[in-house]
């Protein structure tokens, strides 16, 4: 089997192979274009653009001077972001904790082989196929204390029944946790119990044979794989929390006062009708940079660290 | 005439190389099998002869073609899939013309050439349904037309038998035969993972391992001489037996010699010239250890006794060591019974301990 | 006498405490989901005198579908009485170019991520896939300057474009990752068949993407129906979607709320999505979970 001397004599033939190659793929390229341009001037340039303003003096129009820090000196002495940032966090942790439990056991308790399966299901998620708008206004009305909840208990006969929160300064964000509640656990219980009914039948079997109670072998052996989908039901939570602003919107205005205002409302705010685009942006950079610091050991995990495989 | 020619060719995935200067020449009308485990290779190479990835290095000729930078499809090559890649949606009749159409083919002559497959491959009925409606057998028959319309100079399959059941697959190999021989002048490379298939197909069989060509030869050459130990163990079941021995010059010659057993080896082919005092390894086919009254080998003592119907393998030991002995299977034998083996040089192959290579 | 072999030993209850605690969960979950639906319907079917008496829970005393008319026709969304109908149709304008042309730029974004290897392409997924973990905020005031400078600003056009840019991660992600699941062997094999870019993505693989169609179809349409961010943003006061309108409605009356008007207009606004959510039943999971990223 030799191997003929061919090197030398075709370098240019397959140079101008490899352009007709490459020309087979043109296509492929040109139909990425247009998404590349919108990576590259939304995505990246808009990105940009937004954290620039946010270190110049723009009110109404944009400016582009350079005052520094000034506008997060600013920032951090605003009640309203202050008050934003403390709601946010309050919502976040209670939102996402909270889907999670009882995603999990609305998922858990369903798959005890139990009648009308399906029926819970679609009843336990379909708040999540409406609109946040949708979500607020409802349980606006229901817990609107004159003639909401609190009225009906008071009228069953506990008189002094008191269930005012929505007009509550202190409780008010805790509504909007309810709400949130109501209208996301379903979507962790749909992902939650996608992934028990992936668990190897055979398992179950083992545990059976064992004599492990069924309690223990959910806390000890399922929840530990079902770790994949309590992380994308944490990530896909945490992007509602941080986009959270529709719900407050169409519950309490972020009201009363300033009770229920979230950095996502307060940027729009101060961009639209504050005419204060130099503190919108700021906040706006608060969240991104906020977003990166806890998606960054989350990205890193997911797709840093694996690349010891062939992909 | 050379159909195909690999010459010196690299392929490299992201900044891995895979090949690295990789020659091979097939000749018109040849049955080549790239034989190997998983892993190896193999596929990747018939994927770069396709032109379905892109060579780093070198080039690729076909019937006289450098074909290196050409789309796969202006290759003159067809190829058949493991998974039988059949496109879900269409009919078996356009499973077979998607290609034709694609080169702008007329029409009467796409019916004609679709008709004379489906002749050809007994699946005419089968035309008009669709892939989901056909068994697995069916399926590659259909993907074996597909590749058959094309009129290809050069057919590639890769793996096309591994997922059927046993008894179609022995089916449809001779099939795959009887076809490469109605068609004359087709060449074809043939990868797959199964000695027999690779035995009973090849014209030559091209092992591989570890991304390296380890021996080119006719089906018979890679039996009877193969050219190293991986080889040896690879090709042939039950496995070949090996030993672990020097070599010494004795009264007659050189001699193997393992413990106090030792097999003369004056009749032995050596194509190197061996070094006595040398460390080998003996390789030598089950069926070539001879169980008789009076042989070189005394002493043995049977262990199992595997009867496979046409043949009996008899697993037997010395303390030392364990030797499979095959035999017709009328044999008999029961374990604890004692074994004299005979062994003939000629049908020995010695390798190198150090390298492995062949002797 | 022969007796047939009984199973020995007490035979297993049926019904334990346990199965008892485990549907009293559920029918309480069940209830805790179900109740604000059932409120907001019976509040839309009640006259305003029945609602002032309280109870929100009951059954009307005397049905009527009034609130619903005047929700649909008649109902100030600011200074203008239209009713929700215009929302409506607004939100419909905006729902099927959006829903269309981001589908088909997901598909073929996924097709061309999956199949062809293009240089520099998975750096585009990587930024494109973090830019759908990004708070809008952070783009949407340069994004106003972008379409005021252009002159397409308030228009339906800006809106339907801001879904598409908005919707390409997720619909990349979801058509790329149900791409990555085809043998790419077909692939080859009509790259033998001398298949280009674009045949091989119309004669071959769009054929094969129904399920991904119809998730993904699902998943813009509830999206797209349910945003309000970028409706009130970008929308402009011609084609406020549902929304933005059922928003205004609630928050623009002026003297007592006509609560029954707003619990019509507000199962207005939820009635597409719900539809679609018991019509597709379990396409709509698969759709979330799939939406999920988890490329």
């Amino acid at each position: 089997m030799a191997t003929l001397p061919i090197r030398a004599s075709s370098i240019g033939a397959a140079d101008t192979g490899a352009r007709r190659r490459i020309r087979a793929r043109l296509p492929a390229a040109f139909a990425l274009l247009p998404t590349a341009l919108i990576v590259l001037v939304v995505y990246i340039g808009c990105m940009i653009w937004t954290v620039r303003l946010s270190f110049t003096s723009s009110t109404l129009l944009p400016k582009f001077d350079w005052v520094g820090m000034a506008q997060y000196n600013r920032l951090f002495l605003n009640d309203r972001f202050l008050t934003s940032a403390e709601n946010i966090v309050i919502f976040g942790v209670l939102f996402i904790s909270g889907c999670l439990i009882i995603g999990f056991l609305m998922a858990v308790f369903i798959d005890q082989n139990v009648r009308g399966e399906g029926l819970f299901r679609t009843v336990f998620l379909y708040p999540y196929s409406m609109s946040f708008v949708v979500t607020g206004v409802a349980w606006q009305w229901f817990l609107n204390p004159g003639l909401g909840l609190q009225k009906l208990v008071r009228d069953m006969g506990f008189e002094s029944f008191t269930f005012d929160w929505l007009v509550n300064q202190k409780m008010a964000i805790y509504t909007i946790v309810i709400a949130g509640l109501w209208h996301g656990a379903g979507l962790t219980m749909a992902i939650l119990l996608a992934g028990l009914r992936g668990v190897d039948a055979d398992l179950w079997k083992a545990a059976k044979v064992d004599g492990i109670p069924t309690w223990r072998v959910y806390t000890s052996v399922i929840l530990p794989l079902l770790r994949p989908m309590v992380i994308t039901a944490t990530v896909l939570l945490a992007t509602g929390v941080v986009k959270l602003y529709d719900l407050v919107v169409a519950m309490t205005l972020g009201g009363p006062g300033i009770a229920t205002e979230v950095p996502a409302k307060f940027v729009m705010d101060h961009l639209f009708e504050r005419n204060n685009i130099a503190l919108g942006t700021a906040a706006a950079t608060i969240m991104l940079i906020t977003v990166v610091i806890v998606l960054a050991p989350w990205v890193y995990a997911r797709y840093v660290r694996p690349q010891g495989r062939p992909a | 005439m050379t159909a195909v020619s690999v010459r010196d060719v690299s392929v490299a995935f992201e900044a891995v190389r895979v090949f690295d200067g990789l020659s091979l020449d097939i000749e018109q009308g040849e049955f080549i099998v790239l034989l190997g485990p998983s892993g190896c290779g193999k596929s990747t190479l018939l994927n770069a002869v396709a032109g379905l990835l892109d060579v780093a290095n070198g080039q690729i000729w076909i019937d006289g073609r450098n074909v290196t930078w050409e789309e796969p499809k202006d290759r003159g090559i067809a190829m058949v899939f493991q998974s039988y890649a059949l496109y879900p949606r269409m009919s078996v009749r356009e499973n077979m013309s998607f290609g034709l159409k694609m080169a702008k083919t007329p029409r009467a002559e796409i019916e004609k050439r679709v008709a004379k497959a489906a002749d050809l491959l007994q699946i005419t009925p089968l035309l008009d349904r669709r892939p989901d409606q056909l068994s697995g057998g069916q399926r590659q028959r259909v993907a074996i037309g597909r590749a058959l319309v094309r009129d290809a100079a050069v057919f590639l399959f890769d793996e096309p038998l591994s997922n059927l059941d046993a008894k179609l697959r022995n089916e449809l190999r001779v099939e795959i035969k009887r076809l490469h021989a109605r068609l004359g002048k087709t060449t074809m490379i043939y990868v797959t993972h199964d000695q027999i298939e690779a035995m009973t197909l090849a014209d030559r069989i091209v092992v591989m391992k570890e991304q390296k060509i380890q021996q080119i030869g006719s089906p018979d050459e890679i039996y009877r001489r193969p050219a190293n130990l991986f080889v040896a163990g690879f090709v042939g079941s039950p496995q070949m037996n090996f030993i672990k021995g020097r070599l010494e010059s004795t009264g007659e010659g050189l001699s193997f010699l393992a413990g106090d057993r030792h097999l003369p080896l004056s009749s032995y082919p050596f194509v190197t010239t061996p070094v006595p005092g040398q460390n080998v390894v003996l390789g030598v086919r089950p069926e070539h250890l001879e169980i008789t009254g009076q042989g070189l080998w005394p002493g043995f003592k049977v262990d199992i006794v595997e009867p496979m119907g046409a043949d009996t393998v008899i697993w037997c030991s010395d303390g030392t060591g364990s030797l499979q002995v095959r035999t017709t299977g009328s044999r008999r034998a029961a374990p604890g019974d004692n074994l004299t083996l005979h062994v003939d040089a000629l049908q020995v192959s010695l390798f190198s301990a150090e390298t492995g290579d062949r002797l | 006498m022969t007796a047939a072999i009984e199973p020995q030993g007490r035979r297993p209850r049926r019904l334990t405490a346990g199965r008892i605690g485990v549907y009293m969960f559920l029918v309480t979950a069940a209830l805790f989901f179900l109740l604000p639906l059932w409120i907001m319907v019976m509040t839309s079917l009640k006259p305003m005198e029945e609602i002032r008496l309280g109870n929100i829970l009951s059954l009307p005393a005397a049905m009527t579908f009034d609130a619903w008319s005047k929700a649909w026709s008649s109902a100030c969304t600011g200074l203008e009485c239209n009713g929700i109908s215009v929302g409506f149709w607004n939100s419909v304008r905006i729902l099927i170019p959006s829903v269309i042309l981001s589908i088909i730029a997901g598909a073929i974004n996924g097709y061309a991520l999956s199949f062809w290897r293009v240089k520099g392409a998975n750096v585009l997924f990587g930024v494109l896939l973090l830019g759908a973990f990004i708070p809008y905020q952070v783009f949407l005031y340069p994004l106003v300057r972008i379409f005021s400078l252009t002159g397409i600003y308030n228009s339906l056009l800006c809106i339907v474009l801001v879904h598409v840019i908005f919707g390409l991660p997720t619909m990349t992600l979801l058509f790329r990752n149900y791409y990555a699941g085809l043998p790419i062997e077909l692939f080859k094999a009509a790259r033998i068949d001398g298949g280009g870019f674009w045949s091989i993505f119309l004669r071959v693989i769009l054929p094969m993407s129904t399920p991904i169609l119809v998730v993904a179809t699902i998943l813009q349409v509830t999206g797209i129906w349910n945003d309000f961010i970028f409706g009130l943003t970008f929308a402009g006061r011609e084609n406020l979607p549902m929304t933005v309108q059922l928003n205004n409605i609630v928050h623009s009356t002026q003297g007592e709320r006509a609560y029954n008007v707003d619990m019509a207009a507000t199962m207005l606004a939820a009635l597409v999505p719900l539809v679609i959510y018991f019509v597709s039943g379990r396409w709509f999971v698969r759709g979330i979970a799939a939406g999920a990223v988890k490329g």
